[in-house]
């Protein structure tokens, strides 16, 4: 029998986190992150860390508080436009960053998971992220090799599991925690609503339990709102 | 008189034709969504995975779990469609998209885009940028003619880090209209806002350009 259901995100985590590791965290700007395991890995304290994620969060919330609390060696993202410790640590040196094209990143994710050491983009080519890597030529178009990425950690944040780490995640709080569910060596998830085996449609599964090692129920989630925008009810027609 | 923020997604909104899915950077390319002729099926997708965007929601009705790419809180439409960020850029980078529209901070002569990056300066990074301009089927820059310091944006080469090559098919700022006669081609003046004259066209752009005005 399995037992990947774990009290809460400190225990889940406990043990596994070490300094220098690699961890991919879910998530675009703060729509489907894991508030509970960033929390914990804050409070666990692992230092040198490689974050792979398409943003940092914002300065004091999602894994902005990692890079506050110094826990940050170099993050590989797409975009870093709403976090400003982000750009002051990295224009001052004190943070490595490789930038990837968010579909680059999303697809080198997908292949690391897959098994799938590298393939061909034409994203990139002839710019400075093609720089130092193969590129070739397929029916007259130019392609850059792009390889796939693994993670020793992968923290996700669904919707839904049941026990045995089947997966169903809600509108855009996707984004790319499907595929780094599948890229980390241990994939830990956090999720808001955990239910009995056999509850959930196997048609409608997004990330099948063979990914997941370990589930906290989420506690206390602000699920804060980057940019609150809405139109008022008069305008109705 | 220079076109509004307002007049220029209008002007790129002509573009677009019944039946396309497009997608619209953050910042003016917004305000396209708002500017389309009744009528028309559109689709806007947004790359961070839904295709299918609704206007924003009504106040007290956001919700943290349905964004845009730009994180702002938008809604559902009854053709919407939600998947992870590797489908949506397959749908980018497979050539399945009809347009893209985005902001720039350069574009050269051959069609060439730097929008993510200064040096030094200003370090945001090229989110899904670098991957639409390489995937999708046509490509409408929409910027403001010159910057503020009053240096042309439409260059010769670009000085800041590329975003893509060749990748441009027009061009509308505050002041004009350009289109390329193919990727890399030639740059064209096609059309001069209200009371723009050729001549301050060509005192504010750098990049070489024909006069194809009608």
């Amino acid at each position: 029998m399995r037992h990947k259901v774990y009290p809460d995100a400190k225990s889940a985590l406990e043990g596994i986190v070490s300094d220098g590791m690699t961890i991919m965290a879910g998530g675009f700007g703060l729509c489907g992150i894991a508030e509970n395991l960033i929390a914990a890995i804050r409070d666990l304290g692992p230092k040198h860390l490689t974050v792979v994620s398409n943003n940092c969060g914002v300065d004091d919330f999602g894994l902005g508080i990692l890079l506050a609390n110094g826990q940050i060696k170099k993050m590989i993202s797409s975009y870093v436009g709403e976090n400003k410790l982000f750009e002051q640590l990295y224009l001052a040196g004190d943070l490595e960053l490789e930038f990837n094209p968010q579909g680059t990143l999303a697809e080198r994710i997908r292949a690391g998971g897959a098994g799938i050491a590298g393939f061909y983009t034409k994203t990139g080519y002839g710019t400075i992220i093609a720089e130092g890597k193969p590129t070739r030529e397929f029916n007259g178009q130019h392609y850059v090799l792009e390889t796939g990425l693994v993670a020793d950690l992968s923290i996700i944040k669904a919707w839904k599991a049941d026990k045995e780490g089947n997966l169903v995640y809600r509108k855009t709080a996707r984004n790319f925690n499907p595929m780094m569910a599948t890229a980390g060596k241990i994939t830990v998830v956090e999720v808001e609503e955990l239910v009995e085996v056999g509850e959930l449609d196997p048609e409608n599964i997004h990330t099948p339990g063979i990914y997941v090692d370990r589930i906290v129920v989420e506690v206390g989630a602000e699920k804060r709102i980057e940019k609150v925008t809405t139109r008022k009810r008069e305008e109705v027609k | 008189m220079a076109w509004t923020r307002e007049q220029m997604a209008a002007r790129a909104a002509q573009q677009i034709r019944d039946g396309f899915y497009v997608n619209l950077g953050i910042g003016i390319p917004t305000l396209v969504a708002n500017a389309l002729p009744p009528g028309m099926t559109v689709s806007f997708q947004s790359e961070n995975g839904m295709l299918g965007i609704g206007p924003f929601p009504y106040e007290g009705e956001e919700d943290p779990d349905l964004i845009n790419a730009g994180k702002q809180t938008v809604t559902e439409v009854p053709d919407t469609s939600y998947f992870s960020s590797a489908d949506s850029f397959a749908m980018i980078r497979g050539g399945h998209m009809d347009l893209s529209i985005l902001g720039s901070m350069q574009v050269s002569e051959e069609g060439d885009i730097a929008n993510w990056m200064v040096p030094g300066k200003m370090v945001k990074g090229m989110g899904g940028a670098m991957d639409l301009v390489a995937g999708a089927k046509e490509v409408i820059v929409l910027m403001e003619h010159v910057e503020k310091s009053g240096a042309p944006k439409l260059v010769t080469r670009c000085t800041l880090p590329l975003t893509g090559t060749h990748v441009t098919d027009f061009v509308i700022t505050d002041l004009a209209v350009f289109e390329f006669t193919k990727r890399g081609g030639t740059l064209v003046l096609k059309e001069l806002a209200p009371g723009v004259t050729l001549d301050e066209i060509k005192a504010k752009t750098e990049a070489k350009f024909e006069v194809g005005l009608a």
